[in-house]
């Protein structure tokens, strides 16, 4: 096992972007998670409107200088950087369980189980994803039932958003754990706990499920990126995270406006959403030639 | 062929008529309610009165009675007004599907254009520093966001260089095809960059798992050219899956050129969609929603098809 977990490793290494991309989304992480550290050590807030300071050029107290609102561009990317890496791996989590699951049930019993299944995956792959989204997006909670105090609280607009991203997320796992599963199940330490009288469930559950941590780690590495995509969308178009709460996407939603007067407000969340992305696809990427050489 | 063509195209519909009542449901659950509306514009109006309009539009009976109400009188073909634009619903969806048509058709036809040669090209050259480079700018364009991308190309090519329209359609009709081109030069760039990226991943992967089959190294000692056996025997095999993970992917080519659509306030569907569900303009919301979805599964079953007449050996059952 370490053995193949080491020659696993080398070939990660080889991968031209894998190793530098994983470093990045440290550094970001850190980065992101010291936001308060660097509020405090600076005296700065994030959230503090300063009309006088609109549009400052950089300088020695705000770095990267102050946005629309006199508000500190520097440290709001560094919070919008939680909220961003938050969503991308909560959801891609959610998301991947949500697949496991399908891709598990469809694998292993195949049948109709395994048409309607994939079908139904296929079915949710066609659909116009963007636009549903956004209506989900904008439905209003007290009409599901969700309370007056919960819906107007601070933090639902980020469980809100986890939850429909990983709606639309999940496809990716399950095709992916479905294939593996397949060829899984004809193999013979599956018949051998047959044989011993396992339940169906804990055959997938004890014997298959482990044997999925590779291509369930690529789709979750990939599918981070390309949910931080879909949230920094939504927060754009006003739909996502609300503010003050800044995020990477919210932070660009002013900037259409701005373009004649501030193009350079538009330069950093961007290229730190471009960034982090193509990283988690790098990374994802040197994982499956790491794990899965075939491909 | 046909049993097949007829399987899918039920299974085209079923989903078509499950999206119709997960559509209609959502839309129920929107912010605002058309009677409020109607109360807010006329400040006489009392609780009686709200409640006898609510049984007059039949909002007091249950979503499935509603919905079974709706959906008969949209197959008969009243598919009702857009309070918006105060038009029948048909005649707003007109030419804002024809718009999308035309946006994403170029974007599609001008991705494959580039995404084909240049997954070829890796293909063909693995592991060199060309693959490299082709293999990071696909990456690059699968990362990109692309209302990101939008307004970086609007503040270089609009605002920097001043050299196109920072969004909109031409004022004045007449204004001859170039006048019209310039206005989607920008949409149809960032609706190709963000797609292409995957479509080079697909094609530089099949092209190189074609590449290994014994009837290549076939061709090859039997003395064809390298690019015969490329462009003549392992094209056709490789496209193959392209087309139907391409197709796949419609409905994320319609999600990206909603995006853009905002962005450069180009007049298609997805605009349409985003600016009904932002003005409570629901019937328009509901229906252009449904034309969205039936697009895009159109899209699929076009794209199955394709792949039938690809490859006459899949096996239609």
């Amino acid at each position: 096992m370490s053995a193949a977990r080491s020659l696993a490793w080398r070939r990660f290494r080889r991968h031209p972007f894998a190793l530098p991309s994983f470093v990045l989304l440290v550094v970001l992480a850190l980065a992101a998670l010291g936001a308060p550290l660097v509020e405090a050590a600076f005296g700065i807030d994030a959230n503090k409107v300063d009309l006088l300071a609109r549009f400052t050029t950089p300088s020695a107290e705000a770095w990267l200088g102050r946005d629309e609102l006199g508000r500190d561009i520097f440290v709001r990317l560094l919070y919008g950087g939680q909220v961003s890496l938050l969503v991308g791996i909560v959801t891609a989590l959610v998301a991947c369980v949500i697949g496991t699951c399908i891709g598990l049930l469809a694998g292993y019993r195949g049948g109709w189980i395994d048409a309607a299944l994939m079908r139904f995956t296929d079915s949710i792959i066609a659909l116009p994803l963007l636009p549903l989204l956004i209506v989900m997006a904008a439905l209003d909670l007290t009409k599901l039932g969700v309370p007056e105090a919960i819906a107007q609280s601070d933090r639902i607009s980020l469980y809100h958003i986890i939850f429909i991203v990983a709606l639309a997320g999940w496809t990716t796992s399950a095709r992916l754990v479905r294939g593996t599963t397949l060829s899984l199940r004809e193999r013979d330490f599956v018949a051998a706990a047959r044989a011993q009288g396992a339940s169906s469930a804990r055959i997938m559950f004890v014997h298959i499920l482990p044997n999925l941590i590779s291509p369930i780690l690529v789709a979750t590495t990939l599918s981070a990126g390309k949910i931080i995509l879909m949230e920094s969308v939504l927060s754009f178009l006003g739909l996502g995270i609300q503010p003050p709460t800044s995020s990477w996407g919210n932070m660009l939603t002013n900037a259409q406006q701005l373009i004649h007067s501030a193009p350079e407000l538009a330069v950093y969340p961007g290229l730190l959403i471009f960034v982090t992305v193509i990283a988690f696809n790098f990374v994802g990427d040197g994982l499956q030639e790491a794990l899965d050489p075939k491909a | 062929m046909t049993r097949f063509f007829f399987d899918r195209l039920l299974q085209s519909l079923i989903v078509l008529a499950a999206m119709s009542f997960v559509i209609y449901w959502l839309i129920g659950l929107m912010p605002g309610d058309p009677i409020d509306l109607m109360i807010s514009s006329d400040p006489r109006l009392t609780s009686e009165d709200a409640a006898r309009l609510r049984a007059l539009y039949g909002l007091d009976r249950p979503i499935v009675d509603r919905y079974l109400t709706w959906i008969g009188t949209a197959l008969s073909g009243d598919l009702g007004f857009s309070r918006l634009y105060a038009k029948p619903v048909f005649q707003v969806l007109g030419p804002a599907l024809a718009n999308t048509a035309l946006l994403m058709g170029t974007s599609f036809a001008l991705a494959l254009a580039i995404a084909l040669p240049a997954g070829i090209l890796a293909a063909v050259r693995q592991s060199t520093r060309l693959d490299y480079m082709i293999n990071f700018a696909a990456f690059a364009g699968i990362s990109l966001p692309s209302f990101w991308l939008a307004l970086v190309l609007i503040a270089v090519f609009s605002v920097t260089l001043g050299i196109l329209p920072a969004g909109g359609v031409p004022e004045i009709a007449g204004g001859g095809f170039w006048q019209g081109a310039r206005y989607l030069i920008l949409p149809v760039a960032t609706v190709t960059l963000v797609t292409i990226g995957d479509y080079i991943r697909y094609m530089r992967a099949e092209m190189i798992q074609t590449l290994r089959h014994d009837y290549i190294r076939t061709a090859r000692a039997k003395g064809a050219s390298k690019s015969r056996v490329v462009f003549v025997h392992a094209l056709r095999n490789a496209a193959i899956p392209v087309v139907t993970i391409v197709a796949l992917d419609f409905g994320f080519l319609f999600s990206g050129a909603l995006t853009v659509e905002i962005i450069f306030s180009y007049p298609g569907m997805g605009r349409l969609i985003f600016d009904a569900i932002m003005g409570n303009d629901f019937n328009l919301a509901l229906v252009a929603l449904l034309f969205a979805t039936a697009l895009t599964l159109t899209g699929n079953l076009l794209a199955d098809l394709a792949y039938g007449w690809l490859d006459p050996r899949i096996d239609y059952r």
